[in-house]
């Protein structure tokens, strides 16, 4: 459905995005995961026909953003950052206007307006200014106007920032719900909404691809290496200390590394990582009842997106400024 | 076609949503009226004088009120027009309405013409409150009504390419005070360009004065409707309107 190919943009003085790859299938819902200033917006914009390219190839249903702008802009519907809204119009005035730009037959724009008030929610403020509605309902309005010409892919630029955590737990649901009919692309720098809402993910930093293009499962897989425990031993009149606990943690056969993480309330915590492959949570409980202590809590740390992406980006960043220095 | 409609409504409804068409619409009319007052109070004044003198016949009003009076609103035209023009792409740029413009399936010439279009439309609303102050002529001593229409044909034109220079102004900024700053000081060199030639008559000075929307307008206050004057009015458009499409263009190209 889009197909991006060594997209490159630069601006006077500095390059945005440099030569990006990817591609979108049909029905898929994409995250498009990078810090702030890495190139996210500017790859919508150049999706959504705003600005042209420097380099490389974009298309969207087979036209290209170049070629064809009319046809890909019919086929999208986008929500930049913030909202595109006319304060001094109501909501109903305001969706009609949007419809009738994107190209909708006048016998059906009031019955498609009345569907997607319904959708997101905003029925009951119909008939409000949009300069009196909240941040939620305007962002909600907002993404009515993406999807008031029930175009094949939507782009949504950061559709959750600014809202409040109802607001984008609706919102997500929202999005989800609407993933059936239409292909969606989301950027977004929250890494918990990629995960909750997105099938695929991009992940992008300082205007590059950080890693190929994926799932959320496989790249977890992919990049979790060693396997991670999480060890909470109970001490009592301070026995074990923790260099202690440590050190007959680290003498379990398997075990790669071990750092304490924080001890408390007679409480040592411990996070304990493993060499591939190797089950280590059964070795580790026996040590730990072995020596005579108590064991409290015993739990696989899964990796979250957010240590992947910290790892990407940190060997991004190594490797950039090693050639720039 | 559709799509010029669209932009069309919205931006002429948008002058009415707002304070800014209220506003403009009341400054004019009291600027206007006390134009009107003046105007005809001195030809009431000197009809009484030439009767004492013993002239018998009537002072031409078409002469005497109508004529000095359209070179007025001409004038104040120039001050209204920022005001008109400011917001049109100064707002979008600053609001961000302007990328759902930009991707929606609409060309950039028809997004330029529905806003040139309601623009000049309002204007045509704000002149047509002049004519409720000439109704009163025409209950007290009829005038001659065509040089009137040509008259305000050409405040129309002349407003018409202002109202597009205003347009493009506004397309090159997002602040509108900018905006309104600079189609002013356009508007006000474009009228005083006519005074070169009280000190100088060489061909450069011609071509400067030729440049003038105002030495176009004495014409068709006249009563004169003169081809020349009008291709001059509508390049002038089409040359300002021409430029705003070029400027939305190299927008994407900037951003």
């Amino acid at each position: 459905m889009i197909k991006v190919q060594g997209l490159t943009k630069r601006y006077a003085r500095t390059v945005a995005v440099d030569d990006i790859s990817f591609e979108v299938q049909k029905g898929q819902i994409v995250g498009f995961l990078g810090p702030n200033g890495a190139g996210k917006t500017t790859t919508m914009r150049v999706l959504t026909c705003f600005l042209p390219p420097t380099a490389g190839t974009a298309q969207v249903a087979g036209f290209d953003v170049l070629e064809q702008p009319l046809e890909v802009k019919r086929r999208i519907g986008y929500l930049p950052e913030a909202p595109p809204l006319y304060p001094e119009m109501e909501v109903r005035e305001y969706l009609t206007f949007v419809g009738k730009l994107k190209g909708i037959p006048k016998s059906d724009l009031s019955r498609r307006v009345a569907e997607v008030c319904e959708r997101c929610a905003i029925g009951d403020y119909r008939d409000k200014l949009i300069s009196k509605l909240s941040r939620g309902y305007r962002q909600r309005v907002g993404l009515a106007q993406a999807i008031i010409h029930n175009p094949d892919v939507l782009i949504l630029d950061e559709p959750t920032a600014g809202l409040d955590p109802k607001q984008i737990i609706e919102t997500r649901q929202l999005i989800k719900g609407l993933a059936g009919d239409h292909t969606i692309i989301l950027s977004t720098h929250i890494l918990s909404e990629v995960e909750q809402t997105c099938q695929h993910v991009i992940i992008i930093n300082q205007g590059k691809l950080a890693a190929p293009p994926d799932t959320v499962e496989n790249l977890t897989r992919r990049l979790r290496g060693a396997e991670s425990v999480a060890v909470e031993i109970e001490t009592r009149d301070g026995v074990p200390d923790a260099a202690a606990a440590q050190r007959r943690l680290e003498q379990v056969a398997g075990v790669s590394r071990v750092i304490p993480k924080e001890s408390r309330d007679g409480r040592l915590l411990f996070e304990v990582e493993s060499l591939q492959g190797r089950p280590v949570r059964g070795e580790l409980a026996r040590a730990v009842v072995e020596a005579g202590w108590s064991l409290n809590e015993l739990r696989p740390v899964a990796l979250s997106l957010e240590k992947i992406f910290l790892e990407l980006t940190a060997s991004e960043q190594q490797g950039g400024q090693g050639g720039a220095q | 076609m559709r799509n010029i409609l669209t932009i069309y409504r919205k931006e002429l409804k948008g002058y009415f949503a707002s304070w800014v068409g209220y506003v403009v619409i009341a400054f004019f009319a009291v600027i206007f009226g006390y134009f009107f007052y003046v105007a005809t109070a001195i030809f009431v004044n000197q009809s009484f004088q030439s009767q004492m003198m013993g002239r018998g016949f009537p002072m031409d009003m078409n002469e005497w009120v109508i004529r000095p009076l359209m070179m007025n609103v001409s004038v104040i035209g120039l001050f209204v027009i920022p005001m008109i023009t400011m917001r049109l792409f100064a707002e979008e740029k600053r609001s961000g309405t302007i990328e759902l413009l930009m991707t929606s399936p609409v060309r950039d010439l028809e997004i330029v013409l529905g806003k040139w279009l309601a623009a000049t439309t309002f204007y045509a609303c704000v002149l047509l409150i002049s004519a409720l102050d000439l109704i009163f002529l025409f209950v007290y001593g009829p005038p001659d009504w065509k040089p009137i229409l040509v008259a305000y044909l050409g405040l129309l034109l002349q407003g018409g390419c202002l109202l597009a220079l205003g347009t493009f102004i506004s397309s090159l900024t997002r602040n509108q005070i900018i905006a309104a700053g600079g189609t002013f000081a356009a508007c006000l060199l474009l009228w005083v360009f006519e005074w070169v030639t009280a000190y100088e008559t060489s061909s450069w000075a011609r071509v400067v004065s030729y440049l003038s929307v105002l030495t176009h307008f004495e014409p068709f206050a006249k009563g004169l409707l003169d081809s020349k004057d009008v291709i001059f009015y509508l390049s002038a458009i089409f040359l300002g309107l021409f430029l705003t499409t070029r400027s939305m263009e190299s927008l994407r190209w900037r951003a």
